[in-house]
């Protein structure tokens, strides 16, 4: 056969093509279970984090089953909707620029560790280089920080990248996220380090300014959408009767996130 | 005649590339892997691994293929299977070492632009039976990995004072006397200059390596 003809070159093409095709299909379906497991169960261990429980790849499962009783999804408003809270990837969410904040699905989870009630909310945002992400856990009072941990994709090392250190998220623990009238105020990663006693603020990271205020700015655009949701938790009754000062408060919302957006 | 399986020809297809044929140090190939995941020991040894799985099975498929694939296409060939080896190691790792494929990232991937590999084929495997493809491929392998795995140790030990993800026990008594990490070993440009550090010691250990300009 002459190896030269056209002929030949793309019988030899195809084949190739069709056989190497196959081959990584074949592998590729074999291994999705396992794949998927490998996710979830990274997920469990970062949610498990927010509340101090180490886990490991070996008994994520267990420990998740063990510390979490519940999860819940929310909309923008706060609203409870149907869902699974915990196969929703807010990063694949966060970055699907066609999807607008009222389209999106806010999950949250519920946890109890020593008799003690939190909840943990996920979070993701913008740091310098790409999205940061973080969880943070609530006391049942929801203002009450108990824990929260974050990370990130390629902040720099040694500055931004410090945001996943110990020295940074501890500090975390104990704040508040609203003032002493019940208004909701987040929590502000102070550049130059926080106010002696401000219990809404934890120092910055010098050198890490842009990625410090992108996680200021990802705990205020995540933590208020779910403060809608504590409010009508804690009292559900109140507000009913008070149906047009929360749909003012939730154009507020809506218009301060595309604000938000644009300034993106 | 069938040659012995250590002959002197097999030992120096293993050897040369460790040494006076280094594709890192001397043909200067493959640099920007190494810049980009020296910074722990445990990503250069699975970066190691994975691309003497690649390079060896690369060669050998080309090898065995090589009267078969049609010269017009041959480089579109030799890159679908390198591509595909890729592929696969990365499912594999995906699904068998999670972490070690979330630190390497984009650089499982990044593999098939490896140019060590197609060089290899291109100038090796495309003319030479298997055995002798295969060994060529695990020599460069060898010698890509080994480069790897020195600077990786280096940056790795300076930079967070740890190896393999572990603090080293002494460490702990220097940083009480002052001694700090050294942030700049994290950062891209020491992996140049170690790689550097590494082509000077072996040109002047061995002077016909240097260049007349």
């Amino acid at each position: 056969m002459n190896k030269e003809s056209n002929l030949y070159t793309f019988t030899f093409a195809v084949v190739m093509v069709l056989i190497v095709g196959t081959i990584l299909a074949v592998t590729s379906e074999v291994l999705q279970p396992r794949k998927k497991q490998n996710t979830a169960d990274k997920k469990m261990i970062d949610i498990l984090s927010a509340i101090g429980v180490d886990a490991s790849r070996v008994d994520a499962n267990d420990k998740y089953t063990q510390y979490i009783y519940g999860s819940t999804v929310i909309d923008f408003k706060g609203n409870v909707i149907e869902g699974n809270a915990f196969d929703i990837d807010i990063l694949f969410q966060y970055r699907d620029k066609t999807l607008s904040p009222q389209d999106k699905k806010y999950p949250v989870f519920n946890a109890k560790k020593d008799s003690f009630e939190y909840v943990i909310i996920p979070m993701v945002g913008s740091g310098l280089w790409g999205p940061i992400w973080g969880f943070v856990a609530l006391e049942n009072d929801y203002e009450t920080i108990y824990g929260a941990v974050f990370d990130h994709e390629k902040e720099t090392p040694g500055l931004g990248a410090e945001i996943n250190t110990d020295f940074f998220e501890i500090p975390f623990k104990g704040k508040k996220i609203k003032n002493q009238l019940g208004k909701f105020v987040s929590i502000i990663v102070k550049k130059g380090g926080a106010e002696k006693g401000n219990n809404h603020q934890v120092d910055g990271i010098t050198g890490g300014t842009i990625t410090s205020d992108g996680v200021t700015d990802m705990l205020f655009n995540t933590l208020r959408l779910y403060d809608n949701y504590f409010s009508n938790l804690v009292s559900k009754d109140r507000l009913s009767q008070k149906g047009s000062e929360s749909e003012a408060l939730e154009s507020e919302i809506v218009k301060s996130i595309n604000n938000n957006k644009i300034t993106e | 005649m069938r040659k012995s399986f250590f002959s002197k020809k097999h030992q120096k297809l293993i050897a040369d590339p460790m040494g006076d044929q280094n594709p890192i140090t001397i043909q200067v190939l493959g640099i920007c892997s190494a810049l980009a995941i020296t910074t722990q020991l445990e990503n250069a040894l699975v970066m190691t691994l994975a691309v003497i799985f690649v390079m060896t099975s690369a060669s050998s498929i080309i090898s065995i293929l090589r009267n078969l694939i049609p010269n017009r296409i041959r480089i579109i060939v030799q890159l679908i299977v390198v591509a595909s080896l890729v592929a696969l190691v990365d499912q594999i790792l995906k699904a068998f070492l999670p972490d070690a494929s979330e630190q390497l990232s984009v650089f499982i991937g990044l593999i098939i632009t490896n140019c060590i590999i197609m060089g290899r084929l291109e100038a090796f495997a495309m003319g030479n039976k298997l055995f002798d493809s295969f060994l060529d491929a695990f020599g460069n392998a060898l010698g890509y990995g080994w480069i790897l795995v020195a600077v990786a140790f280096v940056r790795e030990l300076f930079g967070s004072g740890k190896l393999m993800g572990y603090d080293i026990p002494g460490f702990s008594y220097l940083y009480e006397i002052g001694y700090m990490n050294n942030n700049l070993m994290i950062l891209p440009p020491m992996a140049l200059v170690v790689v550097g550090l590494i082509i000077w010691l072996q040109r002047s250990r061995n002077k016909d390596l240097i260049e007349e300009n």
